[in-house]
């Protein structure tokens, strides 16, 4: 019944009458008809394909790319409204009868013609859904998307000088980007400075040696932290000198980063001491751990909507109120799609991944990398 | 001396039960269940309680997922194969197998589906289209509101007498210890009126428009409710009277009437099984100066004792919504209703260790047993003591007033009686 169904969508969907049909089932007629619920609860009987609200997808192929990695080639419904590339996607997959959600940034081209699209994810070995999609992800497994979301994108007209920077799995948005704009035509002078750990742990290896090899334009840097390729001209972790040795003036240099926290805040203090942290666009990828210093974490959490008061343990926000009983909506966890946002009442926060303190009275925090800095009340 | 007060285990802001009823004397201890057992027999059997729970938490997984879409699409699919056979009323078999269909998918949507979803029962899937905190249901009754009422206020403070709204749902006379009034005589009357349009009754309840009479409900909180059930009945009444009706062209009557007689049928069956849940005789009710500062094992046993359970098949359980294992809802609220009849057997051993009362009988009888308590207190009681203070005011006043004349024919002089 489901694989006929399936059948009778991909034969039909090309054509106008379906997009007619979709535009019904998604109008408020027929939502009076199915309310309280949406049409898509009855449209998921017939086959979750054909939801009008929702963003669905199916595995076309898993690539087991290097370093771990693993790319993922989706096929998505005709509720998915495109991406930029640099932006990412709340991916979901049931795994045991519960819907686990991670963010992944887009990796693919934007330019690709089949209309397929791709994330691509380095398997943490506590990360649930990373190994899963690694190990166990099959093509036609069904995927719940979010739309493509962030503004971690490249502007309109790109300019003539980019630069692109990236640590570890923080590749993805930027391989993203350059697959784009090598697909569009692009052809003024773009660097891209990649840093991995070595050459085997380096995701898209074979792919940016092609690049290297294919686009005069683009100057390519590899920077191996552990084992530095045999004569490499640079090495070691980021510095200002790798900038320089290309001869990249920053001040005029459209940037964009992404990698893990430490490479984030080098590049930052880089750019700000010599005035240039207008051209820097950054995004984390991955969310450092905290230390769990007792002597730190002082104060209490008061969750006023449940009148729930618990001693403040120096976790985030979001797993103290887990502790404690309480569910909050969350998505990502990383602090990127603002699911958890939840009104902070007052006190003192500090964000998990940048440090930065905030004591503003009645502001909605992400509960997810905020966690106390003394005394906090949050309406949860 | 050191007691542990009931912890909250799942306080999602739909389902805050089980939350502590506290008195302003710490030291005081709850004595629930105290005919039952001491103290240390009621924390053991708590105790016992929890590990059943958490077993089942543990074991939650990809078969009460599979079920609850099961439920779900056989739900949509009578809804759909009812809405569709309104187009046959010149077939008569046709047409009355649409509405028995209809009927049907709304029973399974109010109770197995949405009752159980709202309790956050499959929460864990993380599945948006039925998480409690977001699932709305097919009946005039915002779930908002009948969250409150019903998951927080009627599972917390499960038959205490002026915590527990739900004892007569402020309507009828169904316990020994609500005060008598006159109006109580309509008792099987308001019971049959409530049971045609219970729906409306869902609603009106969870407005807590009493509350404000009351003073304890502001206005300004009672017109948030009332607009938000005119919105929602709004829209639930032009579903199934105007839109269908219309849409099935020169058949509107018969569609509109076909909507109605489903809509009613469900409010009938609902009735049925939820006075069955808490109204047979035997089952307790409890006075708040008893259940203050009760712990876990405490509010486990008033659950207990203040729920019944009706036997039957498969189905029907099914179409109850496993309402008809109202004993271990009660005590496991949030846990999916399918592991019920698996939890049932643990709880009913646990109910012979420990001599307690387990409620339960065949549908008939449970049903029987409520309609006699209906009539039962309808009448007015002979023990003074069970009427309303109105009316004990008003006696005392009339004997004070007797006593004076009785005084004043002996040539004494009349006293002033104070009121």
């Amino acid at each position: 019944m489901h694989y006929f169904s399936v059948r009778m969508f991909t034969v039909n969907e090309s054509r106008e009458e379906m997009a007619v049909l979709r535009k019904i089932f998604a109008s408020p007629l027929v939502g009076s008809l199915t309310s309280p619920h949406s049409v898509d609860h009855y449209l998921d009987q017939v086959h979750p394909m054909l939801a009008v609200h929702n963003v669905r997808a199916r595995v076309v192929e898993v690539i087991h790319e290097t370093g771990h990695a693993s790319t993922v080639v989706l096929k998505a419904n005709k509720t998915w409204a495109g991406f930029k590339p640099g932006q990412h996607v709340q991916f979901g997959v049931e795994v045991e009868g519960t819907r686990r959600i991670r963010c992944f940034s887009v990796s693919s081209s934007d330019q690709r013609d089949d209309g397929h699209f791709s994330v691509s994810v380095k398997a943490h070995p506590d990360g649930y859904v990373s190994r899963f999609l690694h190990q166990e992800m099959e093509p036609r497994t069904l995927v719940y998307l979010s739309e493509a979301e962030g503004d971690f994108i490249l502007p309109d007209v790109v300019p003539g000088n980019l630069l692109l920077i990236s640590g570890g799995s923080g590749i993805t948005p930027l391989m993203s980007m350059l697959r784009s704009l090598r697909d569009r035509g692009h052809d003024r002078p773009l660097t891209f400075l990649h840093y991995a750990r070595s050459a085997h742990d380096e995701m898209f290896h074979d792919e940016l040696n092609a690049i290297a090899a294919d686009c005069p334009w683009v100057t390519m840097v590899r920077i191996y932290t552990r084992e530095p390729a045999p004569g490499a001209e640079l090495a070691g972790r980021f510095d200002i000198d790798h900038l320089k040795h290309h001869g990249i003036d920053i001040a005029s240099t459209l940037t964009y980063l992404c990698g893990p926290a430490g490479l984030i805040k080098t590049v930052r203090d880089t750019f700000t001491e010599v005035g240039a942290e207008d051209q820097l666009r950054f995004e984390y990828f991955k969310i450092p751990s905290v230390d769990l210093d007792a002597a730190d974490a002082t104060g209490t959490i008061t969750f006023d909507d449940s009148g729930i008061e618990v001693a403040n343990d120096g976790r985030s926000i979001l797993e103290q109120a887990e502790a404690a009983g309480l569910k909050p909506k969350y998505g990502c966890r990383m602090g990127v799609c603002s699911t958890c946002t939840t009104q902070k009442k007052h006190g003192a926060i500090s964000n998990i991944i940048s440090g930065e303190v905030r004591a503003n009275t009645d502001e909605p925090i992400k509960i997810c990398v905020n966690k106390p800095v003394g005394d906090v009340c949050v309406a949860l | 001396m050191s007691f542990k007060i009931v912890e909250p285990l799942s306080a999602t802001n739909h389902n805050e039960a089980p939350k502590p009823l506290t008195s302003e004397d710490s030291t005081k201890r709850a004595t629930i269940g105290l005919e039952y057992m001491t103290y240390e027999q009621l924390e053991e059997f708590g105790n016992e309680l929890d590990v059943i729970r958490q077993r089942v938490l543990d074991s939650l997984g990809q078969e009460d997922a599979d079920y609850i879409r099961k439920v779900i699409k056989t739900q949509r699919g009578l809804e759909v194969a009812g809405r569709a056979l309104m187009y046959l009323p010149f077939i008569p078999p046709a047409w009355l197998l649409g509405v028995a269909s209809l009927s049907a998918s709304k029973i399974l949507e109010n109770m197995e589906i949405g009752h159980n979803v709202m309790h956050g029962q499959y929460d864990w899937m993380n599945d948006p289209q039925i998480q409690g905190r977001d699932y709305e249901w097919d009946i005039v009754a915002p779930s908002e509101d009948w969250k409150h009422t019903h998951n927080y206020l009627h599972h917390t403070y499960t038959n205490i007498h002026g915590k527990d709204k739900d004892i007569g749902y402020g309507l009828v006379r169904i316990d020994e210890d609500q005060p008598y009034k006159w109006k109580y005589l309509g008792n099987p009357l308001y019971a049959v009126a409530l049971m045609l349009v219970f729906e409306f009754g869902v609603m009106a309840h969870g407005t807590q428009w009493d509350e404000t009479l009351k003073g304890k409900q502001s206005k300004e909180e009672l017109k948030v409710k009332v607009n938000r059930a005119f919105r929602k009945s709004g829209k639930q009444m032009a579903k199934d009277y105007v839109v269908f009706p219309a849409l099935t062209g020169p058949f509107f009557l018969s569609t509109l009437a076909g909507n109605a007689i489903a809509n009613v049928v469900r409010n009938i069956w609902s009735f049925n099984i939820i006075f069955c849940g808490h109204f047979p005789a035997d089952v307790k009710t409890f006075q708040k100066e008893d259940a203050e500062n009760e712990t876990r094992g405490q509010w486990y046993l008033r659950q207990v004792l203040g729920s019944a359970n009706i036997t039957g098949s498969k189905l029907f359980h099914i179409m109850s919504g496993n309402l008809s294992y109202q004993i271990e809802h009660h005590l496991f609220p949030d846990i999916p209703a399918r592991r019920y009849p698996e939890v049932a057997e643990d709880v009913r051993a646990l109910c012979e260790k420990y001599d307690l009362q387990y409620n339960t009988g065949r549908f008939s009888k449970q049903l029987f047993s409520v309609a006699t308590q209906l009539v039962k207190y309808a009448k007015p009681p002979k023990d003074k003591s069970k009427w309303a203070n109105k009316y004990k005011r008003k006696w005392a006043k009339q004997a004070a007033e007797r006593a004076a004349s009785h005084n004043s024919d002996n040539g004494a002089k009349p006293t002033k009686v104070a009121a």
